[in-house]
């Protein structure tokens, strides 16, 4: 196997977080002052630095894989662990240790790379902001949060990244901070979120409590010693964790955040929202997935949630009218997905759909950011229409993504979406079940996604403005390099990416005997997404009418569509109301206002009472001074010269010593 | 006759002098209102403490008593060159030396 290593590349794993860390406190304290080319340069090869560390240090991961292939082991992977320890504490301890192996090398490719292109793209397309710097600073930061999150070797540290991209997430859709939607989206988005990081914290507790440790490696060994860990305190680890996972990643019931969150600019949900942070609660559960391994229960909560998510989310993005939130939706909907992936612990093709859809998500929202941008920050699709004229790359690379999310053969999108769909399929009995609402699932993106594509580029101008910005270099380049990447990125194949993931995800073979029962799945994916395209082609473009009288037609089942299934109504209801209400008459009133402030104005008054009174004695006068000083020596002179006691004696009082 | 002139002064008549005097003193201190009769007590109080110094000093054959007197003596000239020189200030800035109208620190 040596053979195969041609030369030893060793490179501290530090330096990719580090790298855009250094970008963001360099924009962050000098941006302001700085030339905006500066800023730029500062701010692009921040994300190309850690993508070239990134592959530089994963090259000894790559060689072996390489070699793995002709017939030799590979299990690599390396950990960097800080030399001094970060908490040590009694029983306690926890190290400051990074942890690349070929999980992380994917991801960590995944987010530096769509990274990189996300933030070329936001040169041309930020290029008229205000808050230039501002906004490169905090893209650095959420990068060194995410790389953060991605290395780390236990679990607190990847709580660090975890909520680090959150506050970076937080700070970028509140960019445009004036504007009080934006501000409220932030502000939900961090504190449902925060709903997630609780049962992210509670499973590290019973982590800590019943093993000792929160190095992922040492979990796995002890669970791996010792088969009696089986259902129970696992299950309930792994709930916990399911939690904070569904909080990150927007699953039912914490996903209310996600579509507000398209306040924030388009590179940001691009990035942030579509690509990279919302995954990484699939992250976490394949870097966790030995705990949900060894707990069928928590396994099959992850597949329903998953499963519901994709079909919930789906069904709303059908009737969305804003553009970023059709694809918001179907974010959710995909990243359900990938939940159901995992909950039938096909973790590999989980994370395959993750990368492939890290390129045809970011990619259609980078054109969807290129059509707003080029109209004049119209995002409503029934003013849109016929801009393939206009548009014409981003007609063509938003067909790719289109093509790609639906799940068209040989695009990315058809070969991990198959895979998460074959893996449930054959896992038979309620699998089947998974399998149908994947399918169903399936239809419905392939759906919206051309009616989103028909009504935005096809048919006649709706939109009244027709000053028409021409789309600079900066935004295309990474729009085709993207829809190369969303062509291309399936090609790989599942059975070779889940063999270069085994040594972090686990060797799970997917029986290789049914090859006939892939094809036959395989083609009723492409017929299904064929039907969506049609039925979208029918209604949007034949006879546009016709989608006006449908929702007519079933007037109660669209306007609960329209209306999202009132879930945040609902939340508003029975969680917003009674806590507001709370903490308005008890906590506010009652606690606040007349008990701690009545008692700080008794104190407060009594104060004053005492000051009012003794002021008196202030008075400057200086003979009133002298006559106390002089009152004050005759009473320390009348007490020490006169014989109190025996003075006292003489009128028959006699004082005691009280126990003696 | 010859008796009565070589017998010495009993030790409680200087004593009753002092105390005498010194009463005197923060009589005036008190009742007065000009600066420089307050001032004037001031010194008299001293000096009514300077005798009962002096008074021990010869009654227990110590001399330490009467070097005190002279620290007495020391500060309280030091002490009336400050307080006129002070006293001259208040009256420029006022024209008054009666003690109650002069009850602000500010001027």
């Amino acid at each position: 196997m040596s053979d195969f290593i041609f030369f030893k590349v060793y490179l501290h794993l530090w330096l990719i977080p580090l790298l855009p860390f250094a970008g963001f406190l360099l924009n962050g304290i000098l941006g302001r002052r700085l030339p905006k080319w500066v800023v730029t340069t500062v701010a692009l090869l921040a994300p190309l630095g850690a993508f070239v560390a990134v592959l530089i240090a994963g090259l000894p991961i790559f060689l072996p894989f390489s070699s793995a292939y002709l017939g030799h082991a590979a299990p690599t992977s390396f950990v960097e662990t800080c030399p001094t320890p970060w908490i040590d504490i009694g029983a306690l301890h926890i190290d400051f240790s990074f942890v690349l192996d070929q999980l992380s090398l994917v991801m960590l490719l995944v987010v530096t790379g769509v990274g990189f292109l996300i933030h070329v793209y936001s040169v041309g397309y930020m290029s008229d902001e205000e808050g230039y710097a501002r906004y490169f600073s905090y893209l650095n930061l959420f990068l060194f949060f995410m790389t953060v999150l991605v290395l780390a070797g236990n679990a607190l540290l990847m709580f660090v990244g975890w909520e680090g991209v959150g506050l970076a997430s937080y700070l970028l859709i509140g960019f445009y901070f004036q504007k009080t939607s934006a501000a409220d989206a932030g502000k939900k988005a961090f504190i449902v979120n925060r709903i997630g990081d609780f049962g992210f914290l509670i499973g590290m507790f019973l982590l800590l409590a019943n093993f000792g440790t929160l190095t992922f490696t040492e979990i796995a060994t002890k669970l791996g010693q010792d088969p009696g860990w089986q259902g129970g305190v696992v299950t309930v680890i792994a709930l916990c964790l399911l939690l904070g996972a569904a909080g990150k990643s927007a699953q039912l019931p914490l996903y209310i955040w996600l579509p507000d969150a398209m306040e924030g600019p388009t590179p940001v949900s691009a990035l942030i929202h579509a690509a990279t942070m919302v995954t990484a609660g699939v992250y976490m559960i394949a870097r966790t997935h030995v705990l949900f391994d060894h707990s069928p229960f928590a396994l099959g909560v992850v597949a329903i949630v998953g499963a519901a998510t994709a079909l919930f989310a789906a069904t709303i993005g059908l009737v969305q009218n804003d553009i970023k939130r059709v694809l918001a939706y179907s974010t959710i909907s995909q990243l359900g997905y990938m939940f159901l992936g995992c909950g039938v612990a096909a973790y590999s093709a989980a994370i395959f759909h993750l990368v492939t859809h890290a390129f045809f998500k970011a990619l259609l929202f980078l054109a969807a950011g290129s059509v707003i941008h080029a109209i004049g920050g119209e995002q409503d699709l029934r003013k849109m229409g016929g801009l393939w004229k206009k548009l014409p790359v981003t007609f063509a690379v938003t067909t790719v993504g289109v093509l790609a999310i639906a799940g068209f053969f040989p695009f990315a999108g058809f070969f991990s979406k198959d895979a998460i769909l074959y893996a449930a399929f054959v896992q038979g009995g309620s699998g089947r079940v998974l399998w149908f609402v994947g399918l169903v699932t399936a239809l419905l993106t392939s759906f919206y996604m051309f009616r989103l594509w028909y009504l935005a580029f096809l048919g006649e101008p709706r939109g009244e403005s027709e000053h028409h910005h021409s789309t600079p270099w900066s935004m295309l380049g990474p729009l085709v390099i993207l829809a190369l990447l969303s062509t291309c990125g399936g090609w790989i194949g599942i059975e070779r990416f889940s063999a270069f993931l085994a040594p972090a995800t686990g060797a799970r073979t997917i029986d290789a005997g049914s090859a006939h029962l892939e094809l036959i799945l395989s083609i009723l994916a492409v017929a299904v997404a064929l039907l969506g395209g049609i039925v979208a082609d029918v209604l949007y473009r034949q006879k546009p009418t016709r989608p006006a009288e449908l929702a007519a037609a079933v007037p109660g089942g669209y306007k609960m569509l329209v209306n999202k299934y009132y879930v945040d109504e609902f939340y508003g209801a029975t969680i917003v109301k009674p806590l507001l209400a709370i903490s308005t008459y008890f906590l506010d009133w009652i606690v606040d206002k007349a008990l701690l402030g009545g008692a700080a104005w008794l104190l407060g008054g009594a104060a004053t009472f005492a000051g009012v009174l003794l002021q008196r004695w202030q008075s400057g006068n200086i003979r009133s001074y002298a006559a106390w000083l002089a009152a004050g020596a005759a009473a320390v002179l009348l007490f020490v010269v006169v014989p109190w006691p025996a003075v006292l004696a003489n009128l028959g009082i006699h004082l005691t010593m009280a126990g003696r | 006759m010859n008796s009565l002139l070589t017998q010495e002064v009993p030790l409680s008549w200087y004593l009753l002098l002092s105390a005498l005097l010194f009463a005197l003193g923060v009589v005036g201190f008190l009742i007065k209102r000009n600066l420089i009769t307050v001032f004037m007590s001031i010194e008299l109080m001293l000096n009514a403490v300077n005798l009962s110094f002096v008074t021990f000093a010869h009654q227990w054959h110590a001399v330490k008593g009467q070097i005190f007197v002279f620290f007495v003596m020391m500060v309280a000239a030091a002490e009336a060159a400050v307080g006129l020189a002070i006293i001259i200030a208040v009256f420029r800035a006022r024209a008054t030396l009666a003690v109650d109208r002069i009850d602000l620190m500010k001027l």
